[in-house]
């Protein structure tokens, strides 16, 4: 097997060790996760980034309890995530041939989501000026917007060159994310989803809990990074 | 340039449940023991500590501590006259990576088989008569019995402190156990873990229905634990990430927590991590094995060798090594001919979901642990009579709370739109008062002739190895048993005063992206006919008396049950016999 002398193996920066005698320890070890930072876009144009908000307010609309997907920073963490591994499918097979196979074999696209992404707003975008009177696809009334994105569900809307249904359900995956997830991503903003439903988020101790049947459990969600309150005001 | 390392005693393949044990009990044998393992070295403190593990998006969605497809996968199809493609994402189930294995992000759930899972065919031919069975369906009997494998459960149950409440002491019934578990030789060595509201809800249901509830055996401590290694495991904080995450609590009993910290002092053993086994060598005659050549990151190739190889990766990778290890005979689905990749299976799963009043019901469904549960066993194995039904085989069911984790777990009622404001207000709604079991009905999935493992013509791996091909559909038999199984398990949520329940079929073909178990059976199975089995009922290799394969790929058929209790018994019992045998006199234990 000469072809695996050449194999550069370059998905992880941790090397072959040995492991013996001892458990392994060196200090500050560990992984944390990078939490998101406020600041420009960084895989969306600010055309693409706006189309983007304003279908996470379509699909997570605001009400009076909670905000839509736009103030919960659902297109942040796409943005984000697009812009990082899952945009590239780093870690992913992504070897050829890509051949089209039944649903059952599971997607077999050559395009990783960044390029997914890139060309169903492109499509959108045209879909809308062609057939919505010029309009952009922000420009369009809610109730417009809500009846393409049905359409589109429902495959009765085709956008030029592109699986619009499978972008679709894609879109809908990735806002369910952004929503639910730890608010370091990006959405979730100010833990909103978790409050809406009652879930604790990283609490991660209910021995106290378990035994209290049919009660509601009280105590506010906490993320990884903590919760505001924790943090002092600077003044 | 292959660089030559000094020889090792033993060699292991895979560091996860099975390669631990076995790597523990030949150290302690005194033997020089070296493992081998393709993922990075893993532990608590360091890979999933209490300050970040809790990461939904990280660990489930994203699946950090699992194979990365990129390093390898498999391509699946349905048919034999399919094109089979590759899995580019994980989905029917999660291949391990690392040191730990799947044990690092299991649930859990540490069952047993039933006495008559391991003389299936004699049991349902003798019960029913050979003519009941479908005619492509290859069970087989495992060539050991219930009672021979019972202490090396035993054995496994106090090393990893399951709790548990037993059903069947030594043949006496007990009171809230499992009474249709084969009989045990001492109680588990921890009282069952405390249930939340929906487990005490399902039990009273069930009871009213007249089955006998009882507590799922779980891995996750009841109280703190110390196992017969000396090593100390925590108590249980039902913090709801418990499978596919790693358990920041040292409260699941992993290799990590219950052996590592042990194997790893002893002076006859080291692991070597991110290095992947590419083949295991044989002499000449083919008939001994010489060592494994494998890969480390910097893509220089070692050769390893050794006297005595324990293969114990991943299921399908077990197999894969063989085939391209040119060991045993490559199963041949046309001739019926061959023993390697022959027997392949997963199990049958499908669930319940359930929508209860929000003004009477609150679950909690966060107050979780990845093996809490209330179970029936009923309808497992031959437990019942199949002879009205018309299927064999059957499974567990029950209420498992295993998370209430918001992008997996947010249920809504049959009808809601999938996004909008209705979905968002069902979503508010249905929280706390829906019960969506992490496990709900688990099915056996028996062998047949056209579902198998090969390799794959067309892609490759990083090292152009070929792909191991997954050829698997779902037969009658098994959807039947699950369409009266779930139909039953639906009952049980009506009798606890749901509004609506909604049964989820399993339906053909079965789906590679619907996540289901990772409980891959077979490929290389255990019997007493080599040329219906690959190894003996030690798990030794019929063709390399120096070549032993753990783990469930020895399977001949899976059982009703989650697998990790029956193959880490298997690994004591093969290691039993051979510090007891094989060292003694190395050769085959069976002869043919």
């Amino acid at each position: 097997m000469a072809a695996t002398a050449l194999v550069i193996i370059s998905e992880t920066a941790a090397r072959a060790g040995v492991v013996e005698g001892h458990l392994p320890w060196h200090p500050d070890a560990g992984s944390p996760p990078e939490a998101v930072q406020p600041g420009p876009w960084q895989f969306f144009s600010p055309q693409e980034a706006a189309a983007v908000e304003a279908l996470a307010d379509r699909i997570i609309p605001p009400d009076p309890q909670t905000p839509g997907g736009k103030d919960a920073g659902c297109a942040v963490f796409i943005d984000r995530q697009l812009a990082g591994a899952y945009g590239h499918r780093q870690g992913l097979y992504t070897k050829p041939p890509f051949v089209k196979g039944t649903k059952q074999q599971g997607p077999q696209s050559a395009q990783n989501p960044a390029e997914t992404y890139r060309s169903a707003l492109a499509a959108l975008d045209r879909y809308c000026r062609s057939k919505e009177g010029g309009k952009s696809w922000i420009d369009l009334s809610a109730e417009r917007q809500d009846e393409l994105l049905h359409g589109i569900e429902d495959g009765k809307v085709d956008l030029e060159g592109i699986d619009a249904k499978s972008f679709f359900d894609t879109l809908l995956k990735d806002m369910q994310a952004a929503f639910f997830a730890d608010p370091i991503y990006g959405g979730n903003r100010d833990m909103c989803a978790w409050k809406m439903i009652g879930f604790p988020g990283a609490r991660y101790d209910y021995r106290d809990w378990v035994g209290r049947h049919n009660e509601r459990y009280p105590y506010p969600p906490v993320s990884i990074a903590g919760r505001p309150d924790w943090t002092p005001k600077s003044t | 340039m292959t660089r030559q390392l000094p020889k090792k005693d033993v060699v292991i393949i895979g560091l996860g449940w099975t390669g631990s044990i076995m790597a523990n009990e030949l150290a302690e044998e005194g033997l020089d023991v070296v493992a081998i393992e393709r993922g990075p070295w893993r532990d608590t403190a360091t890979d999933y500590p209490p300050n970040y593990v809790q990461d939904e998006l990280r660990y489930r969605i994203r699946h950090e501590l699992f194979l990365q497809p990129d390093q390898t996968t498999f391509t699946f199809r349905n048919k034999m006259d399919q094109r089979a493609l590759p899995i580019r994402s994980w989905g029917a189930f999660m291949p391990p990576n690392g040191v730990g294995g799947g044990g690092v992000h299991w649930n859990a759930e540490t069952w047993r088989f039933l006495p008559s899972d391991f003389v299936l065919r004699t049991h349902l031919t003798q019960r029913y008569g050979a003519r009941f069975l479908p005619t492509d369906m290859t069970i087989q009997d495992w060539g050991i019995t219930y009672d021979e494998l019972e202490p090396h459960y035993d054995r496994f149950e106090y090393l990893c402190g399951t709790s548990g409440t037993a059903g069947n002491l030594k043949g006496e019934i007990k009171e809230g156990g499992n009474p249709f578990e084969g009989p045990r030789s001492r109680p588990y060595p921890n009282p069952a873990q405390q249930q939340p509201f929906s487990h005490t809800l399902f039990a009273k249901g069930a009871r009213e229905l007249g089955y006998k509830p009882f507590p799922q055996p779980s891995g996750n401590m009841s109280q703190a634990y110390t196992n017969p290694l000396g090593v100390r495991l925590g108590p249980c904080t039902y913090c709801g990430f418990c499978e596919w995450f790693g358990c920041a609590n040292y409260s699941k009993a992993s290799p990590q927590t219950t052996i590592l910290p042990v194997l790893v002092r002893r002076r006859n053993f080291q692991v070597r991590d991110q290095s992947e086994v590419t083949r295991i060598n044989v002499d000449s005659s083919g008939k001994r094995a010489t060592g494994v050549t494998f890969v480390d990151t910097s893509g220089t190739e070692w050769e390893q060798p050794a006297d005595l190889v324990i293969l114990s990766a991943y299921t399908v990778f077990n197999v894969q090594l063989l085939l391209l290890s040119g060991i045993g005979k490559p199963y041949d689905p046309v001739a019926n001919q061959g023993v390697i990749g022959r027997n392949f299976t997963h199990q049958t799963i499908s669930d319940v979901t359930s929508f209860f009043d929000p003004a009477k019901f609150t679950f909690n469904p966060f107050i979780a642990s990845g093996s809490i549960g209330m179970c029936i066993d009923e309808f497992n194995g031959d437990n019942f009579d199949h002879g009205p039904h018309g299927f064999v085989g059957g499974g567990y069911m029950g209420q498992v709370q295993t998370n209430g984790r918001p992008i997996q777990t947010t249920p809504t009622p049959p009808g809601t739109p999938k996004w909008g404001a209705k979905w968002k207000q069902a979503v508010r709604e249905s929280y706390q008062s829906s019960l969506k079991p992490g496990t709900g009905v688990h099915g056996s999935m028996y062998s047949y002739r056209d579902v198998y493992l090969d390799l794959d013509p067309t892609y490759q791996d990083r090292f152009k190895r070929p792909l191991m091909r997954i050829t698997m559909d779902f037969h009658d038999n098994e959807l039947k048993q699950n369409a009266f199984l779930t139909d039953k398990f639906a009952e049980i949520f009506q009798a606890m005063g749901a509004r609506q329940v909604v049964k989820e079929y399993r339906k053909g073909p079965y789906d590679i992206t619907d996540y289901q178990t990772t409980h891959l059976c077979g490929g290389a199975v255990m019997g007493t006919d080599p040329k219906t089995s690959a190894i003996n009922r030690y798990l030794q290799s019929w063709d390399v008396p120096n070549l032993f394969v753990m783990g469930a790929s020895g399977f001949p058929q899976n059982a009703g049950y989650n697998p990790t209790g029956t193959l880490a018994a298997l690994a004591f019992w093969s290691a039993q016999a051979i510090r007891s045998r094989y060292l003694k006199s190395p050769g085959p234990l069976v002869h043919a």
